[in-house]
């Protein structure tokens, strides 16, 4: 190719229009329904405002009533903290175990996947409301195993009421989660396991390595950039947990179960203080801006990339 | 794939395994045994499904539950809007971000990268700080309970931009610099060599985005109020709110949400499974 025919793809005027043009569509989609709110939102989190009368200012009064005044706030990102550090620990550790099992060269796998994964594609709301009649005190399937096992064993137990006691209602916000989210980890699991080299694996068989040893010191530091992306999603989608405990529980008994976002739905679309809400939704947004940055930082501390960069 | 190979020869597993593979099944009914749940419930009386011990296989089966729940609550016209949404706003999400991201992948203009880090930037803005906001444009749009509110907004994505634009970029120039040297434009290029040849990473993401917005609850509950405008989850949780203890009825309504989706998981698991994960794995940065 010569000189002249290479420039011709290197930097083209013409190109400056068409490659705005591309662009367009998209930009201004995201003008519209990303960039400016963001600004937009950040200015309603400085007033007092119903959506209907006149806004009124009031600095950063939102924000420091949050902190301050504002006990439902402070309950519900209790909560949603109780409900992060309960989830993603349960999840990695299941998704883990069952993405190694499903590894193994077995038959059956491909159907056990299917199995593992059919949650993940169902609607929160249908996923909650079946979960809503299975921990029904009297009728639903979890009491009626626990009275099997009363009776059977002549336990000392009677089945809580899981949805109206504030600490079994977050358990089954857990569980429900649980079941809905673990085989999305797994597959993500699964794909980051298939990507390790076999020939690490048999080099260390060789060497008389364990299985055991080997998951320590070869399957676990070459699947840590999956652990570490999973470990954030997982986070990330905790923090911002709603539909689960909204349709499950209404975030009751009292505000027992209610997560963040379902507070800034209240705030805004019950109780119409858009001003209070849009602070709550920053003050979440920073949360998990901090929470990603502190967690991207520490992460060379445990994370292996075989290439010596870190992406 | 590996995993297809290896379950595919038939040697004897050594007792590890088997006991993995038991505990595997078991788990796998604990996974079932919500759908079973309902599914049993949804053919009972409402006597049936309230006693103890639980009869899991009701008999007669109760199939007039169905009937009931399609009477009470039109599911047909919640079929309909989600169908309708999750193709629309799939299709035009797909439109405006493989342009985008033909244009960040494939041409050169000024600021291009900047603009390209702009977009990455805003990945990590949460829904929740641009929902009020997006709320009031839709109302000062007098987009309030319309479809364009349902699709509109959803039709934008900088994670697709960003996934298919990552893409784009493994496909050689020199097809581009061919197609050019015949007189071709970069609309033409984009239409009949890149698209073509990147039908998995569209479909993939096609699948990504149609799921979640099938699945989507709280914007369809913000920017909706009448009956015909409600998609699948909204409907089934009117239909949770006006029945709130007949559970007969109310599992027969589940199923009849679930049952076409599960269905087209259970035949196209393969991609649809490859789809999310691939989707997911690929918002690494």
């Amino acid at each position: 190719m010569t000189a002249r025919q290479r420039s011709l793809f290197r930097w083209r005027p013409d190109q400056q229009w068409a490659g705005y043009l591309f662009i367009l569509p998209s930009l201004l989609g995201l003008i519209v329904f990303t960039a400016f709110p963001v600004v937009f939102s950040l200015v309603i989190s400085l007033f007092e405002w119903n959506m209907i009368g006149v806004a009124r200012f009031v600095g950063f009064d939102n924000y420091t009533a949050l902190f301050t005044r504002d006990r439902i706030f402070q309950e519900v990102s209790w909560n949603t903290v109780i409900f992060l550090v309960s989830i993603v620990p349960l999840q990695m550790i299941f998704s883990l175990v069952l993405a190694v099992a499903l590894n193994l060269p077995m038959r059956g796998m491909g159907a056990f996947r299917v199995i593992y994964y059919m949650p993940v594609v169902t609607t929160i709301v249908a996923a909650a409301l079946i979960f809503q009649w299975m921990f029904d005190r009297n009728y639903g399937v979890v009491s009626a195993v626990i009275w099997g096992l009363v009776e059977r064993w002549n336990a000392p137990l009677t089945p809580p009421d899981w949805l109206n006691h504030p600490g079994w209602a977050k358990a089954a916000v857990v569980i429900l989660t649980l079941w809905k989210n673990v085989g999305f980890s797994t597959i993500i699991f699964l794909a980051g396991l298939q990507s390790i080299p076999r020939d690490l694996h048999e080099a260390a068989a060789i060497d008389g390595a364990s299985a055991w040893q080997r998951f320590w010191s070869i399957t676990l530091p070459m699947l840590s950039p999956t652990t570490f992306f999973v470990f954030i999603i997982l986070c990330i989608g905790a923090f911002q947990l709603f539909g689960e405990s909204f349709i499950l529980t209404r975030g009751g008994p009292g505000y027992a179960t209610m997560t963040v976002v379902q507070y800034i739905y209240q705030s805004a679309f019950e109780f119409f203080r858009m001003g209070r809400a849009s602070a709550v939704a920053w003050a979440l947004f920073a949360a998990i801006f901090c929470f990603t940055l502190i967690q991207w930082r520490l992460q060379k501390r445990w994370v292996y990339y075989e290439t010596g960069e870190r992406s | 794939m590996r995993s297809a190979r290896l379950s595919r020869s038939k040697g004897l597993a050594p007792p590890a395994h088997l006991v993995v593979w038991m505990l595997l099944a078991l788990g796998s009914v604990l996974m079932l045994l919500p759908f079973a749940w309902t599914l049993s419930t949804s053919l009972k009386t409402p006597g049936q499904a309230f006693t103890y011990p639980i009869v899991w296989i009701p008999n007669p089966p109760i199939w007039d539950n169905y009937l009931r729940a399609v009477t009470i609550m039109p599911f047909g016209r919640f079929y309909a809007n989600s169908l309708f949404v999750a193709t629309c706003a799939t299709l035009l999400e797909l439109l405006t971000a493989s342009l985008a991201a033909f244009a960040f992948a494939r041409m050169r203009f000024w600021g291009r990268d900047q603009l390209f880090i702009i977009y990455l930037a805003t990945l990590m803005i949460p829904g929740q700080v641009t929902l009020i906001p997006s709320f009031l444009i839709i109302r000062a749009l007098g987009w309030y309970d319309t479809y364009q509110a349902l699709i509109i907004p959803g039709a934008f994505s900088a994670f697709g931009t960003f996934l298919l634009r990552q893409h784009f970029r493994t496909l050689p120039m020199e097809f581009d610099e061919a197609a050019q040297i015949d007189g071709a434009s970069a609309l033409w290029i984009w239409w009949c060599v890149v698209m073509p040849l990147s039908k998995p990473a569209l479909a993939t993401f096609a699948i990504f985005s149609f799921l979640g917005q099938w699945n989507s609850f709280l914007w369809p509950l913000i920017v909706t109020r009448s009956m015909e405008m409600r998609t699948l989850p909204l409907g089934l949780s009117m239909f949770q709110s006006q029945f709130s203890v007949q559970w007969n009825l109310l599992m027969a309504g589940t199923v009849i949400a679930l049952a076409p989706l599960l269905i087209i998981y259970v035949v196209g698991q393969r991609w649809i499974i490859r789809g999310i994960a691939t989707g997911a794995a690929s918002s690494r940065l």
